[in-house]
């Protein structure tokens, strides 16, 4: 890709995945009520990783699922065509739970208010956090990450790149120029 | 995709693209919320000139996990009645500004027709003897959900096939996802030429076994004039699927309602074959893939503002 600047590599995106799990552990007072839910697609595998630390970390099996927010999205009437839907799985009960949300990318936050607005499909949980590995700014809506990997100042110009070894063969972030993303 | 008029305007990769989401659909019904917002806002008018129990509430329901608003307008009991046309009504109804009409009717064309005269995306629920898209559709994806694929397997449609939308409907949507399709019944059941969709013709059950799918028609009385069978008795003992001619590795189906001891005997009904009740859980899931795929994403120039009457 021309003009990626990389950001974080592989062994960063590692890093940085055991710190959040570690932040997540030392802020979660009950962690028999933890449950990860990945947003599709990158998010979800994300979230994967998460559980496979947190599981080690807690020695217990952390509820994991993952959501497609493509019904939820506010946006369906201006974009062309409808958007290719994953399933989602959230197989475990909600309720009263402690459910951490993990994306890649923490942009405009209209993909969390619909992550938001799925979950409350499934029932009513306890507490809602969220974990992203970049957060790049320019929000549209009041949010703020609980576990943020890296803040990676952008302009509207510029893309953020995630990509995931289970899905691109390689982990890294980086920013590129809108134009060559586009291309 | 603008409208779903015909499966002959579907290629292989429409299909399959409606039905992995449908398939994305299936889990609404488990939850808590069987409920999402992606159409809300959007209206759907139901369209039924004829009597639909099962297509219309699927249709309903349908709708309504996707958030939708609908309206249901059956033509007894309604302005129908007094003699309005179908295209007065299209037009009036179009006051409310539908973004999709589901239309069924007993003439072939019915659909292509209110296509023309709406900038509503029109969905074909039946015309005539014409087509049945969306029954098509959720048989593939029963079978899919079934069987995997159908790719290069033997599909036999048993019955009534001249008066049969259903049966047209599926021998396009079951070719073009690459099955054989072999047609037995009456020779007085069978249209002429029929051959040319690419499908074999026989008139007795003898060789049902070469069959991995048996899909049973019902035998509609409502149309036929009296002179195309000689009795129910005799259509049943030469053409009935029963416990003697199924096989156990075959999957039965049958698009409903079933005369129980016409076309199907009681007991294969009720047999592990038959997919009977998965065809109609698929049947909300299908119709909820094809709304979206029809007014998800649809051009910002306010798709939902019916024309102006054109004039004739």
């Amino acid at each position: 890709m021309p003009d990626a600047k990389v950001v974080l590599d592989r062994d960063d995106v590692r890093r940085t995945l055991v710190r959040i799990a570690h932040e997540i552990v030392e802020k979660t007072p009950e962690p028999e009520l933890l449950a990860l839910v990945g947003i599709h697609r990158r998010g979800a595998f994300l979230a994967a990783r998460l559980k496979d630390q947190l599981d080690e970390l807690l020695g217990a099996d952390v509820p994991l699922g993952d959501i497609d927010i493509a019904f939820y999205r506010d946006d369906l009437r201006s974009r062309s065509g409808a958007p290719v839907v994953h399933a989602s799985h959230v197989d475990f009960d909600v309720d009263g739970r402690t459910i951490v949300i993990v994306d890649d990318v923490l942009y405009t936050g209209r993909t969390v208010r619909a992550a938001i607005e799925a979950l409350f499909d499934y029932g009513r949980p306890g507490r809602i956090q969220l974990a992203v590995l970049a957060d790049r700014g320019h929000r549209e809506l009041p949010f703020r990450p609980d576990y943020v990997g890296k803040n990676l100042p952008t302009s509207k110009q510029e893309r953020v790149n995630v990509r995931v070894e289970e899905l691109d063969g390689v982990d890294e972030v980086a920013i590129t120029a809108l134009e060559e993303a586009v291309a | 995709m603008r409208h779903l008029l015909s499966i002959a305007d579907l290629t292989r990769e429409d299909i399959e693209r409606i039905l992995d989401r449908a398939t994305a659909f299936e889990q609404i019904a488990d939850r808590e919320v069987k409920k999402v917002p992606a159409l809300r806002g959007r209206t759907v008018l139901n369209l039924f000139y004829e009597a639909s129990t099962r297509t219309r509430s699927s249709f309903e329901l349908a709708a309504k996990r996707l958030s939708a608003d609908v309206v249901n307008f059956a033509a007894s009991g309604s302005s129908v009645e007094k003699g309005e046309s179908l295209k007065d009504t299209v037009l009036t109804l179009g006051a409310h500004s539908p973004d999709a009409i589901v239309i069924r009717s007993p003439h072939a064309g019915a659909a292509a027709l209110v296509a023309g005269w709406t900038s509503a995306a029109v969905i074909n629920a039946g015309d005539g003897k014409h087509e049945h898209p969306t029954q098509a559709l959720l048989d593939v994806h029963t079978l899919r959900s079934k069987l995997g694929g159908i790719d290069g397997r033997s599909i036999w449609i048993v019955g009534d096939i001249a008066h049969s939308r259903v049966a047209r409907s599926n021998i396009l949507a079951f070719r073009a996802m690459g099955a054989h399709v072999t047609l037995v019944g009456p020779p007085t059941l069978m249209p002429r030429d029929i051959e040319a969709l690419g499908c074999d013709v026989r008139y007795d059950l003898d060789d049902l076994r070469q069959a991995d799918v048996v899909y049973a028609l019902r035998v509609q009385r409502e149309r036929m004039d009296g002179k195309e069978l000689p009795s129910l008795r005799e259509y049943a003992a030469r053409y009935q699927i029963n416990g003697r001619r199924l096989h156990p590795r075959q999957v039965l189906m049958h698009p409903g309602p079933v005369n129980r001891g016409v076309e199907l005997s009681g007991e294969v009904v009720d047999s592990p074959q038959a997919v009977i009740t998965m065809q109609v859980r698929a049947g909300v899931v299908v119709r909820m893939a094809v709304l979206y795929e029809l007014l998800a994403g649809t051009r910002l120039d306010s798709p939902s503002r019916m024309r102006e009457p054109q004039p004739a």
